[in-house]
């Protein structure tokens, strides 16, 4: 269960506000306008925002105190999520040991992820030789062989085409269900929702909304979701 | 995202460190003058000459290099040519050209048995002068007219191409666009690139020990070192170093405050698409123009060239020890300029004191405002009861070489250091990557090129310093740079040619070496 | 074998310091290849069984700053190339140790007596140009003239501080009016006698602060009669040129074993074609053929040793003041 107990979140003049709870293995899209704080939201959980008051538990335990490298939590930012200079091997390995340095079968289970997220063979290639779907790929792996429960994903998929995006949510969607893992994923696009298919929060007017079903908040938007939707 | 977790503790104990270090070094040696400078000490008709002409010198000096840029940077703004792009980079070189080997170019070029001369002599005119306030202005202009041209340029490029076409479609002529467009840029511009200058220039030493001289043109720096190797009276050089701060540093201050433009040297391969300027009057006065610029900056080198190569191979072996020197004293300012700078650049860009981040900052930039004979004489001062000078001659020159290279290394490191925080530092933080882990997987190697630039400037600079090697070297254990400087005072010009070359040589290469050490398989 | 010897010799260097090394600190053209320094290295060598090296140290008077920065520090046994003018200041630092050569009968214009330094060579300051020019014959008609010169700083530099001390002891008050005189003459003054003299032939200026002995090395070595010192009716500045062993040193009686050898034949008859000054003391041979071309002044000037340091003070003032405008 990852718990926000009047978590509120306060950077000048914006505030927002949080209080429920989602359950584990759930799937959740964060939709809301820009600038309502769908990100400074993810950030929050992710630990590189500092609620000003209220906690965040996963399975009872309080988040805040630790710091993001230490948090149960895997994440995927809009871009900037593989380094230019090193290989998609090294990197998916930074999810294993922060240093890249590997023991054991280590070296392993970063292969079977590259495998698994369809990178076989492609384990000595810098990210610039890449195309957008690979680079996304090769993130994917890094978050299977981080394997924290919570996976964040902000706006991960934005730069990719319409049926490349269908084809990653399906697989974010499959790896987390393998693992088992709870995914918050931040979109502006509906259709990115629906493919989820799981539950959606709605960010608005300061507050972030209890999940609720997607397909049923998505048929019947309320006032706020439907003027952003249009 | 200010909150986040702070895993770079031991950085910035070693940035506090380093800035602790310059702060020795700048003020720390000034307070080793003032406890110096002791007794009642009247300035001299020679000391107010030096003030005097160290001024006189630094503004004709600002004012003839910007004057003669604007033309230059417009013909090279407007005109697209076969070269360009070389001239431009060009441009850029005499920053790393040692000063001692483009004196001797110059002598040889416009001294009174040079090429200028012998051809002023062909028309029954008199030689020109090279010694004095004449040769130190030449020099001067000879290394800060590049620097004024691609400040001015870039003022030009600056200004949109939209405004160009604007004034095309309103039919304005040339004298109308240098009214509405380029003039209102100069003087944007101008004051900036003249401030510039003008500070370089108060600090002078190796050019006005080499075609300086005599009570008439000498520079306060110069008169610190006369002070030290002529009459050794400490008490004068002490005085004349804290005037010499008191003039950089105010020179300084007004660089800050009429904001000093950069030199960034990127998006200069571009031109302005300039409607009015199609006339071929003015084609061949850019073209000219160009010329003229290129021979001034090229002629000197190429006379080095033709007298030293044929020498090269016969130099003595004393010629090959100094060089040996000279790469120690550069490979140690190297290894120190990287270990300092990398060092304040990871305590700026990682405390979250902002207050204390920027306090670093600007001691590390302190140093262009420090001179280097000043630098010296305060360390002199402090060494000399205890050992003698010219025994630790090389390395405190790699240190002090080190110090005056900082602002050029943290200036490449600092904006690089802080875009890697910015687009790869969440990442990390979310991989729970620090300390070390942190710098050797992520910090280091994106911070290669401009590393590798800051150690290639570092080494060049180093490499063909000539200053507080002069205060301090026994002539016999000497750098380089020194070694020429003496064969030019004993005027074995063919020799001092061969080594001039050699000087260059080294110079290029160390900075070719490093910087593309730093080019190389880098990622972007 | 016997060609080997020399190579092992340089090969091993433990064998070269079982000798003594005498260190003499002296001025730049002393040491050159074409200069006093590598013959009377020969033949004092040949005696002393020790390692002679010179270590040149900027002109004259640069020496005595050296000196004087490194103290008792120094490396120097010996110090060769103050001059007449230098030696009461150079008293004053306690540095030297006196001498023990007694009475030599040296061929001075003027009486010596110094129980520190001893004189090796002399000469007079002249200006030397080439024989074509009309040269002018004294200062003021020199100051009048347009004709370019080059001199040497009196700071650091013998023949610089010889030319203040000229002019100071031909026109006393009027220095400094003899100076501004000269002002626009003066093309550059440098640290050395060796940089001047080079800007002088490679045709930077019509005229050099030396010595009237000067011409005597391209007539002699070039056969190049072309160079002449001219003639001033004030009368010629002297000087005589001195070392002397240091306190400090710890190789003292080699020190002054090299002061001995340094006033006979060995030493003196190498002075002449070498640093073309007259001997202090003059060889059996006498003077090589050609110095009986030069000119001799009508009238020596020079201040006493213990004027000159007084003089020197006031002079300089003047020098930097008039040339300072």
């Amino acid at each position: 269960m990852l718990t926000f107990d009047k978590m509120q979140i306060v950077q000048g003049d914006f505030r927002l506000s949080a209080d429920f709870a989602i359950d584990p293995g759930a799937h959740v899209a964060i939709m809301g306008p820009s600038g309502a704080g769908k990100s400074t939201f993810l950030a929050a959980v992710a630990g590189f925002v500092v609620p000003q008051s209220g906690r965040l538990l996963w399975r009872g335990r309080d988040l805040l105190p630790l710091p993001p490298g230490q948090r149960p939590v895997s994440m995927i930012f809009q871009d900037n999520n593989l380094f230019p200079h090193l290989s998609v091997y090294e990197n998916a390995a930074l999810g294993m040991r922060p240093s890249g340095r590997l023991r054991g079968g280590e070296p392993d289970r970063v292969r079977a992820a590259l495998a698994d997220v369809g990178l076989a063979g492609m384990e000595t290639r810098k990210p610039a030789t890449l195309s957008g779907g690979q680079q996304s790929r090769a993130a994917l792996a890094r978050m299977l062989v981080q394997d924290r429960p919570l996976v964040l994903l902000d706006e991960p998929f934005a730069a990719l085409g319409p049926a490349l995006r269908v084809e990653m949510i399906d697989l974010v969607k499959g790896l987390c269900t393998a693992q088992g893992a709870t995914l918050l994923m931040v979109t502006h696009d509906p259709g990115d929702a629906a493919r989820l298919d799981g539950a959606l929060c709605v960010v608005d007017g300061g507050q972030v909304s209890a999940p609720a079903p997607a397909a049923a908040i998505l048929a019947n938007p309320p006032a706020a979701l439907r003027a952003y939707l249009g | 995202m200010a909150d986040r977790a702070q895993p770079l503790n031991l950085s910035v104990w070693a940035g506090g460190l380093a800035a602790a270090l310059i702060l020795t070094l700048t003020l720390g040696t000034i307070a080793a003058v003032l406890a110096r400078a002791e007794g009642s000490f009247a300035l001299g008709a020679g000391d107010l000459a030096a003030i005097r002409f160290t001024l006189v010198q630094a503004v004709l000096s600002g004012v003839l290099s910007c004057v003669l840029a604007v033309p230059v940077a417009r013909a090279l703004a407007r005109r697209r040519f076969v070269g360009r792009a070389v001239l431009v980079t060009l441009m850029g070189a005499p920053f790393i050209l040692p000063v001692i080997v483009a004196v001797l170019g110059l002598v040889m070029v416009f001294g009174r048995a040079g090429w200028v001369s012998g051809a002023l002599g062909l028309f029954g005119l008199p030689p020109v002068h090279i010694y004095g306030l004449h040769g130190v202005v030449l020099a001067h202009v000879f290394f800060n007219l590049p620097l004024a041209t691609r400040l001015i340029l870039q003022g030009w490029l600056s200004i949109p191409a939209e405004r160009f076409r604007l004034a095309a479609t309103l039919g304005m002529t040339p004298r109308d666009v240098a009214r509405h467009l380029e003039w209102p840029m100069l003087r944007a511009t101008l004051p900036g690139a003249f401030m510039v200058i003008f500070l370089i220039c108060t600090t002078s030493f190796a050019v006005a020990l080499a075609v300086g001289g005599g009570p008439r043109a000498t520079t306060v720096e110069l008169a610190i070192y006369q002070a030290f190797r002529f009459d050794f009276d400490l008490s004068r050089a002490a005085f004349l170093a804290l005037i010499q701060l008191a003039i950089s540093g105010a020179a300084a201050l007004l660089a800050l405050w009429v904001a000093v433009p950069q030199a960034t040297g990127a998006g200069l391969d571009r031109t302005v698409e300039r409607w009015d300027a199609a006339r071929p009057g003015l084609r061949v006065l850019d073209g000219a123009l160009i010329i003229l610029a290129a021979l001034f900056l090229l002629l000197p080198l190429t006379a080095i060239a033709l007298r030293g190569l044929p020498e090269v191979l016969s130099l003595p072996a004393g010629v090959w020890q100094a060089a040996w020197r000279s790469l120690c004293v550069a490979g140690l300012s190297v290894i120190v300029t990287v270990v300092l700078a990398l060092s304040m650049t990871l305590a700026i860009t990682g405390l979250r004191n902002r207050a204390l981040a920027k306090g670093i900052e600007v001691t590390g930039y302190l140093a262009v405002a420090a001179s280097p004979l000043v630098i010296g004489t305060g360390l002199f001062l402090i060494v000399f009861p205890f050992a003698n000078p010219a025994d630790l001659a090389l390395p405190v020159t790699a240190l002090v070489n080190a110090v005056m290279a900082l602002p050029f290394a943290l200036r490449a490191l600092v904006p690089a250091a802080q875009e890697v925080e910015a687009r790869f530092g969440p990442l990390a933080d979310s991989l729970g990557m620090t300390g070390w882990h942190r710098l050797r997987r992520l910090t280091l190697p994106r911070l290669r090129r401009p590393l590798g630039f800051a150690a290639a400037l570092a080494g060049a600079l180093s490499m063909g310093d000539l200053g507080v090697i002069a205060l301090f070297a026994d002539p016999d254990a000497g750098t380089l740079p020194l070694l020429l400087y003496r064969l030019m005072g004993s005027y074995r010009m063919d020799q001092a040619a061969g080594v001039a070359l050699v000087l260059l040589g080294l110079s290029l290469l160390v900075f070719w070496l490093f910087d593309r050490g730093g080019r190389v398989d880098a990622d972007l | 074998m016997k060609y080997l010897l020399p190579l092992m010799l340089l090969a091993t260097p433990v064998m070269a310091q079982d000798k003594p090394v005498l260190t003499v600190y002296t001025y730049d053209s002393f040491v050159t290849e074409w200069g006093p320094g590598p013959a009377i290295e020969t033949a004092f060598e040949a005696t002393c069984g020790c390692d002679l090296q010179f270590t040149a140290a900027g002109d004259g008077a640069a020496l005595l700053a050296r000196l004087r920065l490194e103290g008792t520090r120094t490396r120097a046994d010996v110090v060769l190339g103050l001059d007449a003018n230098l030696t009461a200041a150079a008293a004053e630092t306690g540095l030297f140790a006196r001498h023990d050569l007694g009475d030599v009968a040296y061929d001075l214009p003027i009486e010596w007596e110094d129980d520190m330094f001893v004189p090796y060579d002399w000469g007079y300051f002249a200006f030397v140009h080439d024989a074509d020019l009309s040269a002018p014959t004294n200062f003021r008609a020199l100051g009048d003239s347009d004709l370019k010169i080059v001199i040497q700083d009196p700071r650091s530099s013998t023949p610089g501080l010889g030319l203040l001390l000229w002019i100071k002891a031909a026109y006393g008050d009027a220095a400094p009016e003899i100076w501004q005189g000269l002002a626009d003459n003066i093309v550059t003054v440098t640290k050395g006698w060796s940089e001047s003299y080079g800007m002088f032939l490679e045709g930077e200026a019509d005229m050099v602060l030396s010595y009237t002995t000067s011409p005597a090395y391209h007539l002699i070595a070039e056969d190049d009669a072309s160079k002449v010192a001219a003639p001033f009716d004030e009368g010629h500045y002297l000087q005589v040129e001195v070392a002397a062993a240091v306190a400090s040193s710890d190789q003292i009686d080699l020190a002054h074993e090299f002061l001995r050898f340094m006033v006979t034949d060995g030493f003196q008859s190498v002075i002449p074609t070498t640093n073309w000054m007259y001997p202090a003391v003059t060889p059996a041979d006498g003077l090589p053929e050609g110095f009986e071309t030069l000119i001799t002044p009508q009238t020596a000037l020079i201040f006493p040793a213990g004027e000159a340091a007084e003089a020197r003070d006031l002079a300089l003032d003047e020098w930097l003041t008039a040339l300072s405008r």
